[in-house]
């Protein structure tokens, strides 16, 4: 493996009940890359995710992070190593604030048990949140109730949550679904200049191909669990398979 | 943890409580009330336990296993050890129900919902047909427990309440402690979104499995208390299932909204009961079964929730 890839992915496959999901996937992944991930309902693209994020496990192959074999992690495991994921339904707490959510996350990113035993309002990790949620835009909002937000606020919570242990990976499960045309590219622009400031190697899945062709750097497209092209954006987007399979023109 | 814990304003409000109730019951009270804060504040501990998981949306219906294990863990540390001073028959209900708790807790944390309330229930009554059986254990008449001591002294009613009231003080300042703690925070934070909890980094298993020692351990230690306040152990009276439908229903009687509700919760539950007895001894029931529909059609937040509007009115009034 180059010391450049972060994430390699070899020969992976899934099959639930005979029915192929995903079908000798091979991507690498480097660092600081933007990874745009696209392809029709049912393609395979989510499957891909979850099998990364330890979500799924795989029928076969292997999937490499940082040199180390972390085929079928679990979860949580998956996020203390650097490989974290947001969701295609925001999943946040919905009945604490947005402040509370984070620091939530924050503590537990700290990772050491005696962040657990101390008191939840402590000044260090809301500065820190504060920081963030400057960074994701999100300060007014820090005092609300989740439940009573936009999509759009929540998908940048959930984003935020998802990097406050600074991952090396994130995987986005399609960041701008349920947000409104107005604020897809505002989102954007918020996720992907805090993420490149960190240097954070984004895979993110995506239906809205002019969010694609504005942000990422690479694009993997699935039909039916196998991966039919990856290229950059441009040549991808002109690719006939793709241009058939994926756009349906 | 415990870092301006003395500040917190439950905590002063739970300590005020615990000194007016010891006073006023010393001093001006009638004595047969002495009986009610007695038993009362003893199963207030296992109702503060059962809070504690429904604030993580689990319901146990069977957390009698764990009353009446810290119980029968009293009567047999007397019977075979001689044991009968209150700190030590505390801790041994304490440790006896949280190591039981521990075991079990390997097994409840992978279910919830109604699965989760039911296995427990179904645990409980293994121990009601363990005890009920054996003879060894006085069968259904159960053991009695000699009167408790404190460093050798014999302890009156009165004093055993003051010394009940104090763990229940220290038990509930260290809950509380635990509910500002991030650990606590996520009893909340579970109940929301549990997938979340994981890809964050923590094992929601082993989050419910804390939660459920720490709930067996103050079940355990009310089983005990009441054990030493009432002076016999057996199984109907502690294990059965309708002892863990009380504790149930104290639980949604009092609310889930602080550290003091259990407590006050089921100190009504004993009035309730014996002033229900007195009036209609033959359906004494009803009026408590009453008092919990009552309850829950006009205040779904329990006992605390009433007298939280009755406070933020009185606080309003003092505005103006």
């Amino acid at each position: 493996m180059s010391s450049n890839i972060v994430l390699e992915v070899s020969d992976l496959n899934k099959s639930f009940s005979g029915i192929t999901a995903a079908h000798n996937l091979n991507v690498s992944i480097k660092k600081g890359e933007i990874v745009g991930i696209i392809g029709a309902n049912g393609a395979g693209k989510t499957v891909f995710v979850n099998m990364i994020t330890g979500y799924l496990k795989p029928t076969s192959g292997k999937i490499e992070f940082l040199g180390s074999d972390i085929t079928g992690i679990e979860p949580r495991d998956a996020t203390h190593i650097g490989l974290c994921r947001s969701f295609q339904i925001s999943q946040v707490f919905m009945t604490m604030t947005v402040k509370e959510n984070l620091m939530i996350a924050m503590s537990l990113a700290k990772k050491s048990g005696n962040q657990l035993l101390k008191p939840f309002q402590d000044e260090v990790i809301s500065n820190e949140c504060d920081k963030i949620l400057d960074l994701y835009k999100i300060k007014d909002q820090k005092d609300l109730t989740v439940s009573t937000l936009s999509q759009g606020i929540r998908k940048l919570l959930d984003i935020s949550m998802a990097v406050v242990g600074n991952p090396k990976v994130i995987l986005l499960d399609e960041p701008t679904s349920g947000v409104s045309v107005e604020e897809k590219f505002g989102i954007m622009d918020i996720v992907i200049s805090a993420l490149k400031q960190t240097g954070t190697s984004v895979l993110f899945v995506e239906h809205d191909m002019e969010i694609v062709e504005r942000y990422v750097d690479r694009v993997i497209a699935f039909y039916q669990g196998e991966i039919i092209c990856d290229a950059p954006p441009k040549e991808a987007l002109s690719n006939e398979k793709v241009i058939e399979y994926v756009l349906g023109h | 943890m415990f870092k301006d814990i003395f500040k917190d304003t439950s905590v002063r409000i739970l300590i005020t409580f615990m000194v007016v109730l010891c006073v006023s019951a010393s001093l001006v009270l009638p004595e047969w009330m002495q009986n009610n804060f007695l038993y009362g504040l003893s199963r207030g501990l296992a109702v503060l336990g059962l809070m504690l998981l429904w604030r993580t949306n689990l319901i146990s219906f069977g957390h009698a296993l764990y009353y009446g294990f810290g119980a029968y863990a009293v009567a047999l540390s007397q019977k075979y050890f001689g044991i009968t001073d209150i700190l030590l028959r505390f801790a041994i209900a304490v440790i006896a129900a949280g190591v039981l708790g521990f075991m079990l807790g390997f097994i409840l944390k992978k279910y919830r919902e109604i699965f989760f309330a039911m296995l427990s229930l179904a645990f409980s009554m293994v121990l009601y047909g363990l005890l009920a059986k054996a003879e060894f254990l006085g069968s259904t008449d159960g053991m009695s427990i000699s009167p408790s001591t404190l460093l050798g002294m014999e302890l009156t009613r009165e004093y055993l309440l003051f010394l009940i009231a104090f763990f229940v003080i220290c038990t509930a300042v260290s809950i509380q402690a635990y509910l500002r703690s991030t650990l606590g925070h996520l009893t909340t934070a579970i109940s929301d979104n549990e997938i979340r909890v994981e890809y964050l980094g923590f094992s929601v298993e082993k989050a419910i499995h804390i939660k459920y020692v720490i709930s067996a351990c103050l079940a355990g230690g009310a089983g005990g208390l009441m054990a030493a306040s009432l002076g016999q152990v057996d199984p109907d009276s502690m294990v059965n299932w309708n002892v863990s439908g009380e504790l149930v229903f104290i639980t949604i009687m009092s609310g889930s909204g602080n550290i003091l509700a259990p407590f006050i919760g089921a100190i009504v539950f004993e009035f309730i009961r014996t002033y229900a007895f007195e009036w209609a001894p033959q359906a004494w029931q009803m009026i408590v079964g009453g008092t919990l529909l009552a309850i829950i059609f006009f205040f779904p937040g329990g006992i605390w929730s009433v007298l939280e509007k009755i406070f933020n009115q009185g606080k309003k009034k003092n505005v103006k």
